[in-house]
């Protein structure tokens, strides 16, 4: 198993991760050997296998529909790097 | 001061032998004085904590405390902690205050424990030695040169060299078992879903367990029994009353039945870890337990199966950290990309950027069967060995680690050797079983401490905790601290 | 060349509950920016969901209302792409074991034929919230208020065939969730809004065209609109040597014209699995029970009964049961009046076209239940001519009388609207105008009969409309002959 730099670019930019171009060949070295590793799983037969989602063998729970929540609007945005007029502001989203 | 339980300590302060406010100061006093080389604390809480010493007081004097009441406490800085830094260990919350408090903090706060500060662990509890912290790596207190583990290395450092009494972890593949056995402490993983999740930033969703170190397995259990039990914020917490862990520490152990898979004694296996292993064994015998080989045939799938589940969860976990509404935005993005990809690109450390690409590339599409699906069907396999050996055997024993704490930097360049000391640890995660680590000696090698592993059917968290003490009780191995540390107090 | 579409749609129906589907904050419409996203909602550190009950309820009607199997072990996912509206950086919905699975709906086509669609499955999955493009010195404005909101997404098969059908579907469906009271059916407000999935083949061929998505369209005019003008715009290409590319695209109503979004299409790899924080939704036999003890009844039966039951015809029974509301109305009065049929052409007549023109639902209607039956007893019972009765309507919807089934009498008995009935006053009144227009009385005698009409016109106007027209008729015949 092994990724290429051009995979290795790709997955970066599907996890939106910059990488530095001089780095790309050693995460490219790193996830080949991780993806080696993980392909000794091949060695087990698991066709009949129920895949585990879950370390439970349990249900979900639910909850009333309650509103339950008053506005903290001033204590939650106040970690955020830019915000205006109660709104988050990110650079322009082009549709 | 430092050598005395947690219900020595309770005793202490309802008979007034001193204030919540001086024990506080007291060992606000030791993370002065000695952390400053070991770097177990990302942020002391000062403030805090004699806040709460205060409140804690006055609990006292009216007469309302309870048995934690007083006792100051760490946690691993992945819980939240409303109005207070919770960073991750990562550049990416270098300045995130949380605006609420997990469950186990809230739980713990409400039993009147004044938080000392948040401690050092591997950046998003990835990592098995302490040194993927954005705030340096943390050192073993036995020897500087050595890794405490990880991830929960910080909460390990800081119990193991008594700058906090008891101290929060988490454990997805071992990161409490671990740092525990690397530092000579006690530490417990509790099953999946008994202790709430809420407020703990995941890492691996499906994996993750908070958990506590002490110096004790009786410590343990006090605080244990306190952070667990059912939390409707958590729809994967258990409804399932938490049993008195305390009161069943004395319970004897003759006639338990002690399965040791043959596969955590194989090769890899460090023979001076093995010898500490089995002489506590000959201990256990000597209690009166009984001795079964048993196997558990898929252990060596364990790592490639928990190195798909866990970077994949957490590739998608970590997506929130975007630099939209809190954390690390980059300079000057250019469009909205830019944004993205910088500030996740500079915010995230190495080994965080490794494990969300291999979950990303894992999860991505043609590959999902190959490897996601694949990975919970091994999932099984392993779950279900353990049901097969717990038909036959009360609890499992064998080593956490193949062997003791190893240099700094000398597996940062090599991701797969630091995996693979995760092997018998991270078995059980996948299955969710409690599991603890319990000092046993000592290397002959290099004079580190060893831990053993005692894993447990679930939710039997006071039967592991009862089989901890009763070895506790006839072994001082837990009492041996770093002299450098301790030494004259 | 001949050509044939193909279309299926995909909508989004938000669901009517109080509070999201993960989380306890609020899910009215319209507030201030962020002041109804609560951690959770704002995918902060460390939180977790927990699902509410109702969106689960409320999926399952719908399930049972198209007839389809509900998922007993149906399963969240996470829907990974990265977006500023959309917290987490995943959408928590479902993939391979949603809550409803293969389902029906029934459309009626222009000719009358009826056209079954299938309706893939439908699952339920957490809303975005929204980006304002509003300049904020270039940048964008993130309101989160709506993340987290329950969304029921209804998949249909590829069965339609033309834009008429499309809406047809869409409009059968959006009055399906209203009737079942699991959505507000407020297309301007986005809780009701639709992706069509369009291609074209040429006619006979089996396999099909290469799709385009046409995005959030929120209203049936410019579904219509958007696919006719992509319809034409697929066949141009074909038409002209070229390839239709799979791909999202706008429609931009003001243009008229749908647009290619690929800033969208770059990563859409969203690599979906299991939600590790949410465990499966078991179904029970007793949640079933329970939703189907509460299920309204829909609106085909519906349709069915009010044939049965009030002897109307289909385009009367097809109209009262357009909404539940108007049925509902409809079937309070004629219950309580017990004249169906008047009430029938009542609704759909006088009360429809003064909604029309005041643009009011029914349920805002100034002539309540009540009032229309107060009204409709004093025409049964002759009291008021159906013509004086548009008057004493008329007066009732400006607000007079009061709101109850007494408002009718109070307005016939301030206006003096009673009806003549009293035949010795109908009869001097004719006898005038026999005795005032003799050269007309000649002219019906000598076998002229459609003078007949000029005299009830008369006798009609003298009484000021309130003669009893039957009573007129009769005793004009009688005097004429
Ligand atoms: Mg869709
Ligand atoms: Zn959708």
């Amino acid at each position: 198993m092994s990724l290429s730099p051009d995979e290795v670019k790709s997955i970066a930019f599907l996890a939106r991760l910059s990488i530095q171009e001089e780095n790309i060949e050693q995460y490219s070295q790193d996830l080949s050997n991780i993806f080696g590793l993980v392909e000794q799983m091949n060695a087990a037969n698991v066709d009949q296998i129920e895949p585990m989602a879950h370390p439970q063998d349990a249900m979900q729970r639910l909850r009333d529909d309650v509103v339950t929540e008053e506005n903290q609007r001033e204590k939650l945005m106040s970690n955020a790097p830019l915000t205006e007029a109660g709104l988050f502001l990110v650079p322009k989203v082009l549709d | 001061m430092i050598t005395k339980s947690l219900t020595e300590l309770s005793t202490s302060l309802k008979a007034g032998d001193f204030s919540s406010v001086e024990l506080t100061q007291f060992y606000l006093d030791r993370i002065a004085k000695y952390d400053g080389e070991l770097n177990s604390f990302i942020t002391v809480t000062e403030e805090q904590a004699l806040a709460g010493a205060k409140a804690a007081d006055e609990q006292i004097a009216a007469g309302t405390a309870g048995a934690l009441t007083g006792i100051p406490m760490a946690h691993k800085d992945l819980f939240c902690t409303d109005g207070v830094r919770t960073s991750c260990a990562s550049k990416m919350l270098g300045n995130f205050i949380a605006p609420y408090n997990a469950t186990v903090v809230e739980k713990l706060n409400a039993a009147g424990m004044p938080m000392l500060g948040k401690t050092n662990m591997d950046e998003f509890a990835m990592g098995s030695s302490n040194e993927n912290s954005y705030y340096g790596a943390v050192k073993n207190p036995w020897d500087l040169e050595r890794v405490p583990g990880g991830s929960s290395g910080g909460s390990a450092v800081a119990v193991a060299a008594r700058l906090a009494p008891v101290a929060t972890g988490t454990d997805t593949g071992g990161s409490i078992r671990q740092p525990a056995s690397l530092t000579g402490i006690t530490g417990i993983k509790p099953t999946y879903g008994r202790v709430s999740r809420f407020g703990m930033i995941a890492y691996a969703s499906s994996l993750d367990q908070g958990g506590i170190f002490g110096t004790s397995a009786s410590d343990c259990a006090m605080v244990l029994e306190t952070m667990s039990g059912f939390d409707p914020k958590d729809s994967t917490s258990v409804e399932r009353d938490v049993p008195n862990m305390s009161a069943s520490l004395n319970d004897s152990i003759k006639g338990l039945k002690i399965g040791l898979p043959k596969e955590f004694f194989g090769e890899g296996l460090d023979s001076s870890v093995a010898e500490v292993v089995n002489d506590a064994i000959e201990e256990y015998k000597k209690l009166g337990a009984e001795i079964v080989e048993i196997s558990l045939p898929n252990t060596h799938l364990a790592i490639p199966s928990y190195y798909v589940i866990a970077p994949a969860e957490a590739s998608s976990n970590l997506s929130r950290f975007d630099g939209v509404r809190y954390g690390y935005r980059c300079e000057a993005p250019v469009d909205l990309t830019d944004m993205y990809m910088r500030s996740r690109g500079e915010g995230f450390g190495t080994e965080v950027k490794r494990r969300i690409m291999t979950g990303t590339y894992a999860l991505s599409a043609g590959y999902y069967d190959a490897y996601y699906l694949k990975a919970q069907k091994i999932r099984r396999l392993i779950s279900d060995d353990f049901k097969k050996a717990f038909e036959k055997v009360d609890v499992i024993m064998g080593p956490v680690a193949p062997e003791t704490a190893f240099k700094l930097g000398e597996k940062t360049d090599d991701p797969i050797s630091m995996y693979l000391a995760d092997i018998y640890t991270l078995s059980l995660n996948l299955a969710g079983l409690t599991g603890m680590s319990v000092p046993a000696g000592f290397s002959k090698n290099n004079k580190m401490p060893v831990g053993l592993q005692i894993i447990g059917n679930y939710f039997e968290e006071a039967k592991l905790l009862n089989v901890a003490h009763q070895y506790q009780q006839v072994t001082d191995w837990h009492k041996q601290a770093p002299s450098a540390y301790t030494g004259g107090e | 060349m001949e050509w044939e579409t193909v279309i299926g749609l995909e909508i989004h129906a938000q669901l009517s509950t109080n509070s999201k589907l993960f989380s306890g904050s609020s899910t009215e419409y319209g507030q201030e920016p962020n002041t109804q996203a609560n951690i959770v909602d704002l995918a902060m550190p460390g939180v977790l969901p927990v699902l509410n009950t109702e969106a689960v309820r409320m999926a399952a009607m719908f399930g049972l209302a198209i007839g389809a199997p509900i998922g007993r072990g149906n399963v969240f996912a996470r829907k990974n792409y990265f977006y500023p509206d959309l917290p987490q950086g995943y959408q928590i919905s479902q993939f391979d074991k949603p809550i409803v699975e293969l389902g029906h709906m029934d459309i009626t086509l222009e000719n009358g034929e009826t056209k079954r669609i299938g309706v893939t499955r439908a699952h339920l999955e957490q809303d975005a919230g929204k980006s304002l493009h509003e300049d904020f010195a270039g940048m964008t404005g993130i309101d989160l208020n709506r993340s987290g909101t329950p969304l029921l997404e209804i998949v249909s098969e590829p069965d339609m065939s033309s834009a008429k059908e499309a809406v047809a579907y869409m409009k059968k469906i959006h009055e399906l969730v209203q009737y079942l009271g699991i959505n507000d059916g407020n297309l301007a407000e986005g809780s009701f809004r639709c992706d069509a999935n369009v291609s074209v083949r040429p006619k006979g061929q089996k396999e099909l065209g290469t799709r385009a998505e046409l995005k959030n369209i929120n209203s049936f005019k410019f579904v219509e609109r958007a696919i006719n003008i992509e319809i034409e715009r697929q066949i141009d290409i074909i038409e002209d040597g070229g390839a239709v590319v799979q791909e999202t695209r706008l429609y931009d109503p003001d243009k008229n014209e749908t647009r290619s979004m690929r800033s969208k299409e770059e990563a859409n790899d969203y690599r979906y699995f299991p939600c590790p924080d949410l465990l499966p939704i078991e179904i029970t036999d007793e949640f079933l029970t329970a939703v189907k003890a509460i299920l309204p009844e829909l609106p085909a039966a519906k349709f069915e009964r009010f044939m049965n039951e009030y002897d109307l015809s289909d385009y009367d029974a097809g109209v009262l049961t357009a909404s539940r509301e108007t049925a509902d109305y409809f079937e309070s009065v004629a219950k309580a009046c017990g004249e169906p049929k008047l009430t029938a052409n009542w609704v759909t007549g006088e009360l429809s076209s003064h909604l029309n023109n005041d643009s009011l639902e029914i349920t805002d209607s100034p002539v309540n239940a009540e009032m229309l039956t107060g009204l409709i007893k004093r025409i049964a019972d002759k009291t008021i001519s159906g013509k004086i009765a548009k008057e004493v309507f008329q007066a009732l919807w400006a607000g007079e009388g009061s709101k109850d089934e007494s408002a009718a009498d109070k307005v016939i008995e301030s206006k003096g609207l009673k009806q003549i009935t009293d035949s010795g006053a109908i009869e001097a009144l004719i006898d005038e105008i026999m005795a005032n227009n003799e050269g007309q009385v000649e002219q019906y005698r000598s076998g002229k009969e459609k003078v007949f009409g000029f005299f009830v016109g008369q006798v009609m106007k003298a009484s000021q409309g309130k003669a009893n027209p039957a009573q007129v008729n009769e005793l004009l015949k009688k005097k004429l002959s």
